[in-house]
């Protein structure tokens, strides 16, 4: 069931800043689409083996050997902001 | 310390591999400068395809062999989501429902005997960044991240809370990290190739959980604080809550991270830009790759070559130590004819062997912070030393001090010999010095002939003086009593 609540623990788990009237409006949206889902669970699926890939592949792999990477300065071109080459970054407890 | 249990989670470095998880970066980043060692997959910029690295999924496999784990039939890659700096993503390629091997065991060595630890699995990830705290977690104000090591393949290793005291914790590190590196696939002296997480409780608590343990010594450290704590609080009849707790080394101390409430919700899935692996068929052909595990060759040196469980213990905990020993108990051995039959011997008594270099030779690195391989002492060296020792060409003193003088500034054996003028002396030549020291005490002879046992070895005393330590013990000892009597 999809109450305010869970809303608002999804939205802090993805970094969203959801206002208050935002989430009176997305609940009931995410009620139905969940609806949705209730009724996918009604069909019987018992001698289905569950799909974790859609292609059929499996096994690819690449061999162990090292490759050229990026030059340092190219690598945190695009951090907004740095010092002595490192991303510098807030601290998070 | 009662009622104490304790699991790890302990992550490993694949650092012996040449390429990182899941791109072609080097791995050999430690002492170069930060971000040169990435490119767009271990960046996590859009649209970068990751593709698994064979051999990381190998030496997985090895190690869980090793530690008698069942292989899966199929294994997944999962996203493991949270938001954190040194995770560019805002995932992490991780193992979820299907790991790469579950339900082994590892056996280590206690106070009360052989002790069975329950593996509860092992699984692949990929490394996060590196990041900088300056002036450390509690007062720097930023985080510095550096993304070599981001992406690097780790195993975790995961325990069941088997493990009954901080003591049994490090036993069971210390044994892992001896695994991995007879298995060819960790080199333990690279920082940060081992991080241990643990939970710990005590009896009628909730568990802790200990993050940031970043070497197997300070694993013994962390959790005796840990339980300390913990005991203390239960003393006080304070409820001990679950909780996540950060080791600062430096302090020696555990700090409480106050974690947001359902943060701990990660929402896996399986990754969608990575197909399932079947690679239990790996297993036998990869089987036969392993080499003689520590437990094995403690067996073997024990019934081969004939030496205290103790040191064949101590000899195996590292893999180059133990090949060394072997180099110098074999290439000493030498055939002998005797009574019509070829008897092979040894020059070297392996028990001698063992006690030189766990007893002298072990210690004498480890005060250098030297590693047996490529240090000046080669094993020809040892065998010289140990031959002229076992002959009685030199002293145990002498040997100690050749084997120093090797150590620090390199050198042959015979040539320190001669130099610093060591070696033991004749029995002639002892004989004149015991004829000299009887001449000399008068009133201790006498004392001795009055049955005072402290005579005897007061003379011994001024002989082994007078030859600065040459004479052997026995020489003094034998001669000492033939002229005493003929007094």
């Amino acid at each position: 069931m999809m109450d305010e609540e869970n809303l608002k623990q999804i939205a802090r788990l993805a970094k969203i800043e959801l206002k208050e009237e935002e989430v009176k409006e997305f609940s009931p949206q995410i009620r139905s689409i969940l609806a949705l889902f209730d009724e996918i669970d009604e069909v019987e699926t018992e001698d289905v083996k569950p799909t974790f890939h859609v292609f059929g592949l499996k096994n690819v792999f690449r061999e162990d050997a090292a490759s050229p990477s990026l030059a340092g300065e190219d690598a945190i071109k695009n951090a907004p902001k740095k010092e002595r080459g490192y991303i510098k970054g807030p601290k998070i407890m | 310390m009662n009622n104490v249990m304790i699991g790890l989670e302990v992550h490993v470095q694949l650092n012996k591999l040449k390429s990182k998880l899941f791109c072609g970066c080097s791995t050999d980043y430690q002492d170069e400068e930060p971000n040169t060692h990435t490119c767009p997959v271990c960046l996590g910029l859009p649209g970068a395809l990751p593709v698994v690295n064979r051999k990381a999924v190998e030496c997985g496999i090895k190690v869980a062999l090793a530690l008698n784990c069942e292989v899966l039939e199929q294994t997944l890659f999962y996203r493991k989501n949270y938001f954190y700096p040194d995770l560019p993503k805002g995932f992490q390629i991780s193992q979820y429902d299907f790991p790469l091997a579950v339900n082994g065991k590892m056996s280590i060595e206690t106070d009360r005997g052989e002790k069975i630890i329950r593996i509860n699995r092992v699984h692949m990830e990929e490394d996060p960044a590196r990041m900088i705290h300056e002036g450390g977690i509690q007062y720097s104000r930023h985080s510095l991240i550096d993304y070599n090591r981001s992406g690097m393949a780790l195993l975790e290793i995961v325990t069941e809370p088997d493990l009954k005291s901080p003591k049994e914790a490090r036993r069971f590190l210390d044994k892992l990290r001896s695994i991995l590196e007879y298995l060819d696939v960790f080199n333990g002296d690279l920082e940060g190739a081992m991080r241990v997480d643990s939970n710990i409780s005590l009896a009628g608590g909730d568990r802790a959980e200990v993050k940031n343990i970043s070497s197997h010594k300070g694993v013994e450290k962390a959790l005796s604080y840990e339980a300390t704590r913990q005991k203390n609080l239960l003393r006080r009849n304070i409820k001990i809550i679950q909780e996540t707790r950060h080791y600062d080394e430096e302090r020696g101390i555990t700090i409480s991270m106050r974690t947001k409430e359902g943060e701990e919700d990660y929402r896996y899935f399986p990754e969608p830009d990575l197909p399932p692996m079947s690679v239990k068929s790996w297993t036998e052909r990869l089987k036969d790759e392993i080499p003689e595990l520590p437990d094995a060759k403690i067996r073997r040196f024990v019934e081969e070559y004939g030496v205290k469980e103790n040191h064949a213990r101590s000899l195996t905990s590292d893999i180059e130590i133990a090949d060394y020993f072997e180099t110098v108990c074999k290439s000493s051995i030498c055939t002998i004819p005797r009574q019509k039959v070829v008897r092979r011997a040894r020059e070297i008594d392996p028990n001698m062997a063992a006690s030189w270099i766990v007893d002298v030779l072990k210690g004498e690195l480890n005060y250098r912070e030297m590693k047996i391989e490529g240090s000046p002492l080669t094993e020809d060296k040892t065998i010289k030393i140990l031959k002229d020792l076992s002959s009685g060409k030199i002293t145990e003193k002498n040997a100690v001090e050749i084997i120093r003088e090797i150590l620090d500034n390199g050198g042959d054996p015979e040539e320190i010999a001669r130099r610093r003028g060591f070696g033991r002396l004749d029995r002639s030549e002892t004989e004149i010095l015991v004829k000299k020291v009887i001449e000399e005490n008068p009133k201790v002879v006498e004392d001795y002939h009055k049955k005072k046992k402290r005579a005897l070895n007061f003379l011994v005393g001024k002989v082994m003086a007078l030859s600065k330590g040459k004479s052997a013990p026995k020489d003094v000892n034998e001669l000492l009593e033939k002229y005493l009597c003929e007094d």
